[in-house]
């Protein structure tokens, strides 16, 4: 059986020798590029935090806002509610500041360091190719500083802004002023304040009044240096009758010790404006037994401030080995609308707790929430989802529907909704299954000639179909080939 | 083209297949017909290599190959094809999807070609036209909110797409209007040729005036009791099964 195995992956055509590549490695990539970085010693302090400061350039207020959020999070405790577990950190074994040692300016992509660059290329995104051939525009962060943008030009025309965080605050530093901290305060909760404190880098957008982004603004991030913690720092604001669609994108390289995320996001769209965020989540999940792996601790928020305006998130999480997330919409304008799509996969010792937060404070406003969770090997994937009507919410409503797949009988999956309903004019609609990938679908497949695996890739692309349904074309086959790597050898 | 000898398989330990012996040959169709639960279906099954059936005994040759070797996507490569008695669901997989990939498996082990997504289309818009089926199936997930005659007819779209060498059908009849049947079977007479057979599972002689099968077998506790040709089937229609029977177990005695 296994010579006929053998004899058919010569045969599998160049798309399906792709996914064999990626997913026959253990983890494709699992490697470190060798730039010599610049790394803050261990530890956090008001030293460390100014040392950052400075380093960026920073004005006198950020440094302050940095501060107050330290001193903030100094009296805050890690949070205990979510359903992981794992070693207590030390907050003072981390290093909170690494930036590869290069040129700050940089023309075009020939002045991109060329390890760099064939860092990009392992992954499968040479930046050339990307501008070129789809299209996007891609605003490369790695390690903490961003190295090159692209595109800038032509969103320029347009008044659109598209750069890193730190480029923001020195060229735009009333809008961050404005906005910084807006969705996301930093009293918010523990990483957020941490974030707060001690962010590196990250992407800043702003979309002016009546303008349609014309292409997908997308973001790679990377974390290379050894045990560095990473701290993004993304801010999107979209003023009146505007649209954008983001894309975020992440792997990360092998490592022995858990490396830390916290990153915050933060959405604004005012009046008819609208975002679409999606994320494409992958980073280390740690090996089969359950070692190393990325700890992924996130606060993503937005809030749709002007009537009529519109947030959706559209999530494929399949990396980490903890993640704890719930991008979340605040509903403020009314008639405004939220959506939440989400696919999280965990395999082997994964765990995931995730799910989102909409709160309806406008009139009429609307949420959607279709969340897939699969579960594999020893891994737990649970979601944990808020909705809430305010008072003055008058006509809101809200539709959530939460699958479950689970994948072998060692896995969990678990289901935490919370509603809160102030209002009774309002519709909540909650609807939950759980599955087994069923081997009578796998059969049927077999016998129309679907080998196992692609069978269970089939099945559970299917059951992803309606979040896929929302990704952007390009990141929908990104997100599939992720599936695939990530149930590998689950079945069978 | 298909042989089988003294074929014995068990399901969750007992015994259903006690010591099957048929050889079909290319061009020929045979039915096989028989009580509930004398083990028709698990032919199938054991024939197309599902797991839950487990051979004890026996051997089958599918052109001169050992068949019970091969995993069930090889079986379905070489050309084995099973229209199930309850096709699956599969939701979030369009009919399109799900038969392209098949296709291209199929083509890519016979070493040809991979259908472009344009003649893809047409072939599958052809094949659904024959079948008078509605186009907008092809788009609709497999076999999902489908009525029990168009899972039936689904289970035929694919088999004349996938252009199998041995079909087997199970009670394909079954849940059919009579127009239906009428278009199902047109189906497989269309396909039917000097290089592929077919083994007709079913309990209604009906089936039989519109696939006219050259050999007629009788299932019964997992042996098959009685063979002959299409004249057999007329005398079940008419006299049930209570006859053979009683002539096996006399037999026995
Ligand atoms: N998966 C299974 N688990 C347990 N028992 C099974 C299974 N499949 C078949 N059997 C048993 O094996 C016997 C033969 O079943 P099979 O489905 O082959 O009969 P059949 O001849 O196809 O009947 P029908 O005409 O009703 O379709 C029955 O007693 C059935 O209960
Ligand atoms: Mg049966």
């Amino acid at each position: 059986m296994n010579e006929i195995n053998e004899k058919m992956k010569e045969e599998l055509s160049d798309d399906m020798k792709i996914l064999e590549d990626v997913t026959s490695s253990e983890y494709k990539w699992g490697f470190v590029t060798e730039i010599d970085s610049e790394t803050a010693p261990k530890g956090l302090n008001e030293d460390v935090i100014r040392l950052i400061s400075s380093k960026k350039n920073e004005p006198e207020w950020m440094t302050e806002w940095r501060l107050k959020a330290f001193r903030y999070w100094l009296k805050m405790e890690e949070p205990k509610w979510p359903n992981v577990t794992y070693p207590k950190i030390d907050f003072q074994d981390i290093s909170y500041y690494s930036a590869p040692k290069q040129k700050p300016k940089l023309n075009s992509l020939d002045e991109v360091d060329p390890e760099l660059l064939k860092t990009f290329e392992k992954l499968g995104i040479p930046l050339e190719e990307q501008k070129i051939l789809s299209g996007v525009a891609v605003d490369a962060v790695f390690d903490s500083v961003s190295v090159a943008t692209t595109f800038k030009e032509t969103l320029k025309e347009k008044g659109i802004i598209f750069c890193s965080i730190s480029e923001a605050i020195q060229e735009y530093p009333d809008l961050v002023k404005k906005y910084l901290g807006s969705v996301v305060p930093y009293t918010d909760n523990f990483y957020a304040a941490l974030n707060s404190a001690v962010f590196s880098d990250g992407s800043f957008v702003y979309i002016p009044k009546g303008v349609r982004c014309p292409m997908e603004l997308s973001t790679y991030f990377r974390i290379n240096s050894q045990e560095t913690g990473q701290f993004e720092r993304t801010l999107i604001v979209a003023d009146d009758n505007s649209y954008v669609s983001y894309l975020e994108g992440c792997t990360a390289p092998i490592r022995d010790n858990n490396q830390l995320h916290a990153a915050v996001v933060e959405l604004v769209a005012l009046e008819n404006a609208e975002i679409k965020y999606s994320t494409v989540q992958n980073w280390y999940p740690g090996d089969k037994e359950g070692k190393g792996g990325i700890y992924n601790f996130v606060t993503k928020r937005g809030a749709c401030k002007g009537k009529n305006s519109k947030i959706s998130w559209t999530q494929v999480e399949t990396g980490s080995a903890i993640t704890w997330k719930y991008p979340s919409c605040i509903l403020q304008g009314d008639n405004s609308v939220g959506e939440f799509y989400s696919v999280a996969v965990t395999n082997n010792f994964q765990q995931a707790d995730t799910g989102t937060k909409m709160i309806h404070i406008g009139k009429n406003t609307r949420s959607t929430i279709i969340s897939k969770g699969i579960s594999a090997g020893r891994s737990n994937n649970s979601y944990r989802g808020l909705v809430r009507i305010g008072k003055n919410a008058i006509g809101a409503r809200n539709f959530t529907q939460c699958d479950s797949m689970l994948m072998g009988d060692k896995c969990g999956a678990h289901t935490f909704p919370y509603i809160e309903v102030e209002n009774d004019t309002a519709k909540v609609e909650h609807e939950a299954t759980t599955s087994k990938v069923g081997e009578d679908q796998i059969f049927y497949l077999n016998q129309r000639g679907i080998s196992t695996e692609d069978a269970v890739n089939m099945i559970v692309n299917g059951f992803c179909k309606e979040v896929f349904n929302e990704l952007p074309m390009e990141f929908a086959v990104e997100a599939q080939k992720l599936l695939a790597i990530s149930l590998e050898g689950s079945v069978g | 083209m298909l042989v089988i000898k003294n074929l014995k398989a068990n399901v969750e330990g007992k015994e259903i297949l006690k010591g099957i012996n048929l050889e079909i040959n290319a061009g020929e169709i045979h039915a096989i017909m028989g009580p509930n639960g004398s083990g028709k279906s698990t032919l199938a099954n054991v024939l197309t290599g599902n797991e839950n059936y487990e051979v004890t005994e026996g051997e089958v040759l599918f052109e001169g190959k050992n068949l019970l070797e091969m995993d069930p996507e090889t079986r379905a490569r070489e050309g084995m094809f099973l229209a199930f008695q309850y096709p699956i669901e599969i939701p979030g997989v369009s009919n399109a999807t799900f038969l392209k990939t098949a296709l291209n498996e199929i083509r890519k082990y016979k070493g040809q070609e991979e259908v472009t997504p344009k003649e893809f289309l047409s072939l599958i818009k052809e094949k659904a036209n024959l079948l008078g089926m509605d186009e907008a199936m092809i788009s609709r997930y497999v076999n999902v909110g489908f009525s029990g005659g168009e899972k039936k007819r689904n289970e035929i779209l694919q088999m004349l797409m996938l252009e199998p060498k041995f079909v087997l059908l199970d009670e394909t009849d079954s849940g059919l209007d009579i127009d239906a049947l009428k278009i199902v079977a047109n189906g497989v007479n269309i396909y039917k040729n000097p290089d592929t057979a077919f083994l007709v599972v079913t309990h209604y002689q009906r089936l039989l005036n519109y696939i006219v099968p050259d050999f007629v077998h009788v299932l019964y506790k997992g042996r098959i009791i009685k063979s002959g040709t299409k004249e057999l089937a007329l005398e079940l229609e008419e006299k049930g099964y209570d006859w053979l029977i009683k002539e096996e177990e006399m037999e026995n005695v």
